[in-house]
């Protein structure tokens, strides 16, 4: 059990921020923490890591206690059981693959480990090369690898699939998603990709200028309206098109764009770059397998 | 004369390999401070280090002499310690040290300030300390600072002229370096023992610096 009751004073772009998390997290479970940029959510991440230090408050893991302002407790990075993916991946580039994991490891025990890390995110093939010879999907896999060594209590990664094209996304968010079934840690994952919340993620926990808003399951997020659907998806409006006498509305849902019309009078409430749910129930859709 | 000759080659190449290795240990902790640390005081620091990049030679050696000198506070402490900096080998140590910082401070900092701050934290979230993450994860990956910095100090130590005249003198044996001696040799018109000193600085300084860059060449290579 993690609990995270902590505060801090933040200088974001948009101007000060004092933010406030407040976050019970169960052993095992995968969280992902999403919201706009500069809402605070590396932060976070960072504070749990002990990368940065929060103004106040609490950060509990189990038994142990890793910040608590009032006993003036503070956990340095290296006592705390983390696994932390960077943005940039962070990998070593003096060190081929093998020796990033081995960096890691402090015990024989978990040499073998790495071994099967190693396996598990194919990179047996790849050990002996160096971190620029490899390309970011590969990147990205040494360094979910590498946080992995120490089996972590935590395994905190802070938009790790950002850089990636969204075929490379999609395989490592089935690996991610593998990863976690097997070796059950709790995750915290930083993302902007709705697909990708509702792929990977127990619950999501959406933070706005520096507070948690809201914790839900990932579709409830995204479903405020309950509608009735038989089929529902969520998407972003892309363009909005007058086509006498109706407007025909383009769409982002997951990663394809799809076309739809509405009447006028829908179009008045709709905007370009907002959230929407497209919901169907008046026929039947046609499901074909793709060979 | 043969013998002087590789005596003060021996002495010039003795001076520069302690003034680098010195530095070395100075510069790396120093330069790592000024790439990493957000001191209240960095541009004094910043600039106390590159004076000697503008300072007139004469000038520190001036100053460094008085320093030295029996009748300066430093001074007559350092001879109660039994510590004779001026004219002596020692001294020239120091006013090396001193001279040729920012040669090696400068090319180290600027490759650290270009190690990306993530691959430091990431090495404390996979439990190394300061010291092993600066030993294993960042000296490494800024080689190219350490041999540039090694180099510059060498070569520029080897090249010193004016503060070594001002605090060193001309003693055979001990003060007397290359760059001394030509000109010594000069002002006694024997051209040809010039041409001697002259002569070999310049090969032995044509080879280290190639040797260098072709070895940095090939491991820049091996990265990639």
């Amino acid at each position: 059990m993690i609990l995270i009751n902590i505060t801090k004073h933040l200088e974001s772009a948009d101007g000060p921020l004092n933010a406030s998390f407040d976050l019970e997290i169960s052993n095992g479970e995968f969280i992902t923490l999403y919201g706009p940029s500069g809402a605070g959510k590396t932060t976070l991440l960072r504070m749990i890591a002990g990368l940065e230090k929060p103004d106040s408050g609490t950060i509990r893991v189990d038994d142990e206690i890793w910040f608590d302002s009032v006993q003036k407790i503070n956990l340095s990075p290296q006592k705390r059981s983390i696994g932390f993916v960077f943005q940039d991946y962070a990998l070593f580039p003096t060190m081929n693959v093998r020796e990033n994991l081995l960096f890691a490891a402090s015990t024989d025990s978990s040499k073998l480990f790495l071994d099967e890390l190693l396996e598990l995110t194919e990179l047996t093939n790849l050990a002996h090369r160096r971190p620029d010879t490899l390309s970011g999907g590969q990147k990205q896999r040494v360094a979910l690898a590498r946080a992995l060594v120490r089996k972590p209590k935590i395994l905190l990664l802070d938009e790790p699939l950002s850089a990636l094209d969204s075929a490379m996304r999609l395989k490592l968010q089935d690996e991610l998603a593998l990863i976690h079934t097997r070796l059950g840690v709790t995750t915290l994952l930083v993302s902007h990709d709705i697909a990708e919340t509702v792929k990977l993620s127990n619950r999501l926990a959406q933070i706005q200028s520096g507070k948690i808003v809201r914790i839900v399951k990932p579709l409830e997020l995204f479903s405020t309206h309950a509608v009735s659907g038989k089929l529902q998806f969520v998407g972003e409006i892309l363009s909005i098109q007058y086509d006498a006498p109706i407007y025909v509305i383009t769409l982002l849902v997951g990663h394809s764009v799809v076309k739809t019309v509405v009447s006028s009078l829908e179009a008045q409430s709709l905007k370009i770059g907002e959230k929407t749910i497209i919901a169907s129930k008046a026929f039947n859709p046609i499901l074909m397998p793709i060979k | 004369m043969e013998s002087e000759f590789i005596a003060t080659m021996v002495l010039t190449f003795k001076l520069a390999s302690i003034t680098t290795l010195i530095l070395l240990l100075i510069a790396i902790p120093l330069a790592w401070i000024l790439a990493f640390n957000n001191l209240r005081f960095r541009s004094i620091v910043e600039t106390i280090v590159s004076m000697p990049l503008v300072l007139p030679p004469s000038v520190l050696g001036f100053y460094l002499l008085l320093a030295f000198s029996p009748v300066s506070t430093i001074g007559s402490f350092l001879i109660d310690h039994d510590i004779r900096l001026a004219f002596s080998f020692e001294g020239l140590v120091v006013g090396s040290v001193l001279f040729s910082l920012p040669f090696m401070v400068h090319p180290i900092q600027a490759a650290l300030s270009q190690v990306p701050r993530s691959i430091i934290e990431a090495s404390y979230t996979l439990g190394k300390s300061p010291l092993i993450t600066a030993i294993r994860v960042v000296l490494p990956s800024i080689r190219h600072g350490l041999i540039s910095g090694i180099v510059l100090a060498f070569a520029h130590t080897v090249g010193e002229f004016g503060v070594i005249l001002m605090i060193g003198g001309n003693i055979p044996g001990e003060t007397r370096v290359a760059s001394i001696a030509i000109y010594d040799e000069v002002e006694s018109l024997n051209y040809v023992m010039a041409h001697q000193y002259a002569l070999t600085l310049f090969a032995v300084t044509f080879v280290i610096l190639l040797l260098v860059y072709t070895l940095n060449k090939k491991s820049l290579m091996s990265i990639r």
